[in-house]
């Protein structure tokens, strides 16, 4: 299939996976962050870690946006659902979070009204359709999908669609980054950067990781060839003694960003002055809600809404798994009250979530061999 | 589908029922396991959840299954619910080593549903039933009220008379045994989903429904009892069956990744969703476990059906990880393939 079996093949996998065993120092131990989820699922999807040396450790970063979704967040925007009749509207892989009385799926097979769309522009249709209902479309995802979000309320603006809004979990990768950077038990040596997430931001805004805290960032695109061949620039860069932001995903990630895109968010959002991330707490200036301007379509400001807080459960150590301090599997409820099936964290949730995909890809064979 | 009490299965302590349990997965098969089968089969013995309940009456070896259609929407392109409540039962008879005979057909119709659409799917009942060589000989309608059944549902049993050459059971699945699909994998799963129209993609794709027997035929037919087991891959997809296969036997089955048939359009709609091929639901292809020595002979005999030219050597089962699917890739990796939690969801990014 093209653009899928060129960054598959057998032949270049293994010469890259060479590559990275004549960089790698034996006498040194590489703790590599990848940040973003799709490349934890991409690393176990495609059992890169068989690839790797041993000194080369891949540790899973908090780029999961279900797995960073505080668990009170859920609950409140469904309650909206019994309190207005609301239509609830999400993508997919928010339909399987467990709020405290059931996930969106659950509440749906039970009767509630909730919809998954693919866009948000689904949920804005459905608003139009629905004239007599409101309609919420539970927006989350890093800059990635919130371009998006800002179109569709550009959209319902512009065709005063007023029985529409939407509940904004949306949240930027930087402060995160950062906040891991300046954790005390961070031990990490060099990150592979977001792909997604950087089509839209570009890769200047990591600057600071290389400038500041001298590490260095290779954006990487998410095929096996894309992983490998970032792995390959980091491992230069340590054999050089440099760290750079430099960029393999070319093919789709510009420098600077994409424009339009940012013009949108900064249209349409701003930047909370704190919101609570799962598992690392409450990080400054790291989410985005709606700018006043767009009041009428703000979940948040239309409604009165109860902040709900719920904490994890006490033995769940999602935090040390997203700060990369624990693997999924060191986790005490992991594989036995935490399971893909029956989540108790999030991060069990999406296929995105490092404990899902440990558990999916990786798990039994593990535990098969010892 | 059926039959048989297995040991060692936890009690159901879920509260509601949800539409993972239904979904053919893992939830699926904690319900069935731990509430179904222990209030309502006990007693009856045998050796694991198989595709049809194989019996002895009077001197005939029976097998006979059941299956309920409840898909959405009701016609598709290459199908409609007619046509899979025909071929999903004949195939549940067919790969447990039986020749289909007969089935009776129940119909749950919402009120409201235009009489053209009932007759259309009651002809697509018709020609289907001809083309796999079975008789419907039975029924029972149900109207009920308009909004509580997504414009019909159709419940189909079959009766079938068991291959006395097969001696298909999970005991006889050994290490060292061959792992053959008769054709494409997905195709069915994703022209539903595109069908549904939810997700704004279009393919060139067909549901694969079609009987399987006149390929199951000439499996047994070239090899007889080396064909140790059979399912066809419906819901939950081929992982799911080969999982249920794994844990049944106590083996490994191990895959060669890029051996399994998939179109490029099913491919090319996974990836861009989310989801694994390997997940995703069949409606006219089963897979086998042949005894190692004849597994070329078998496949030559698949390739040589029509409609059975893409039928692959998919894999091998052995020793070890107990209980496990695992994927090999190309370039050496090695991935687990667990079965499907829920029905899949498409990811957002």
């Amino acid at each position: 299939m093209k653009f899928v079996d060129e960054f598959r093949d057998p032949r270049l996998i293994r010469q890259a996976s060479d590559e990275i065993r004549r960089l790698a120092d034996p006498s040194r131990h590489y703790r590599i962050m990848e940040v973003c989820g799709g490349h934890t699922h991409a690393i176990y999807r495609f059992a890169l870690a068989d690839l790797l040396p041993p000194n080369i450790e891949l540790v899973h970063g908090p780029g999961c946006p279900v797995c960073v979704l505080p668990m009170g967040r859920i609950d409140e925007a469904l309650s909206l659902v019994d309190e207005q009749q609301a239509i609830f509207t999400t993508f997919g892989d928010v339909m399987r979070v467990p709020g405290r009385h059931g996930s969106p799926l659950e509440r749906k097979a039970r009767g509630a009204d909730i919809r998954m769309v693919y866009s948000p522009l689904d949920a804005l249709k459905i608003a139009r359709e629905h004239p007599d209902r409101h309609v919420v479309f539970f927006a989350i995802g890093f800059e990635t999908t919130a371009p998006s979000t800002a179109l569709t309320l550009k959209r319902a603006r512009q065709l005063g669609v007023s029985n529409f809004s939407v509940f904004s979990n949306h949240v930027t990768i930087v402060p995160a980054i950062r906040a891991i950077l300046d954790s005390p038990d961070m031990r990490l040596d060099a990150f592979i950067g977001p792909g997604h997430v950087s089509t839209v931001i570009g890769a200047r805004p990591y600057s600071f990781i290389a400038r500041d805290y001298a590490k260095p960032v290779v954006i990487s695109g998410f095929e096996p060839i894309d992983l490998l061949q970032s792995i390959v620039m980091i491992l230069r860069q340590f054999r050089d003694h440099r760290a750079d932001v430099e960029n393999q995903y070319q093919r789709t990630v510009p420098w600077e960003g994409n424009l339009p895109a940012l013009r949108a968010l900064a249209e349409v959002f701003e930047l909370r002055p704190y919101f609570e991330w799962r598992g690392l707490g409450f990080i400054s200036q790291s989410a985005l809600k709606l700018r006043r301007d767009y009041a009428p379509w703000d979940t948040e400001a239309r409604f009165e809404m109860a902040a709900v807080r719920v904490t994890d459960p006490n033995a769940a150590q999602c935090g040390e798994v997203l700060k990369g301090v624990l693997k999924p599997h060191q986790c005490k409820l992991f594989g036995r009250e935490c399971t893909p099936e029956r989540p108790v964290g999030a991060l069990m949730v999406s296929s995105e979530g490092a404990c899902a995909a440990y558990f999916n890809y990786v798990h039994r064979r593990a535990a098969a061999a010892v | 589908m059926t039959t048989v009490a297995l040991p060692r299965s936890s009690a159901f302590t879920d509260a509601v029922i949800d539409m993972a349990h239904g979904a053919g997965g893992k939830a699926s098969r904690r319900l069935i396991e731990g509430l179904i089968v222990p209030a309502t089969m006990a007693g009856v013995a045998g050796e694991g959840l198989g595709d049809a309940a194989c019996l002895t009456v009077g001197t005939a070896r029976l097998a006979i299954t059941t299956d309920s259609f409840v898909v959405r929407p009701l016609r598709f392109p290459g199908g409609s619910i007619g046509e899979l409540a025909v071929n999903g039962t004949v195939n549940d008879l067919a790969v447990s080593g039986a020749l289909p005979v007969a089935l009776v057909c129940s119909l749950i119709v919402e009120a409201g549903l235009a009489t053209d659409v009932l007759r259309t799917e009651m002809t697509a009942i018709g020609v289907a039933a001809s083309r796999a060589g079975v008789l419907v000989v039975g029924g029972d309608t149900k109207v009920v009220e308009h909004g509580k059944a997504d414009g019909m549902y159709i419940t189909t049993t079959g009766l079938g008379q068991v291959d006395p050459r097969t001696a298909l059971s999970v005991a006889a699945v050994r290490p060292g045994d061959s792992i053959l699909i008769s054709g494409h994998i997905g195709d069915h799963g994703v022209t539903v989903l595109l069908a549904r129209g939810e997700v704004d993609l279009t393919a060139n794709l067909r549901s694969d429904t079609r009987s399987v027997y006149p390929l199951v035929r000439a499996l047994v037919d070239a090899v007889g009892p080396d064909v140790r087991w059979m399912r066809d891959p419906t819901r939950g997809g081929l992982a799911t069956s080969l999982n249920e296969l794994a844990r049944d036997c106590g083996l490994a089955i191990v895959l060669e990744e890029d051996a399994v048939p998939v179109r490029d359009e099913v491919r090319g709609a996974c990836e861009l969703l989310g989801l694994d091929p390997l997940h995703i639901a069949n409606e006219g292809q089963f897979v086998a476990v042949v005894a190692a020595e004849s597994a070329s002979r078998a496949l030559d005999a698949l390739r040589r059906v029509p409609g059975g030219d893409s039928a692959s050597m998919i894999g091998r089962v052995e020793v070890a990880p107990a209980r496990t699917v695992l994927a090999v890739a190309p370039y050496g990796g090695t991935r687990v393939v667990d079965m499907l939690v829920g029905d899949p969801l498409p990811r957002i990014c």
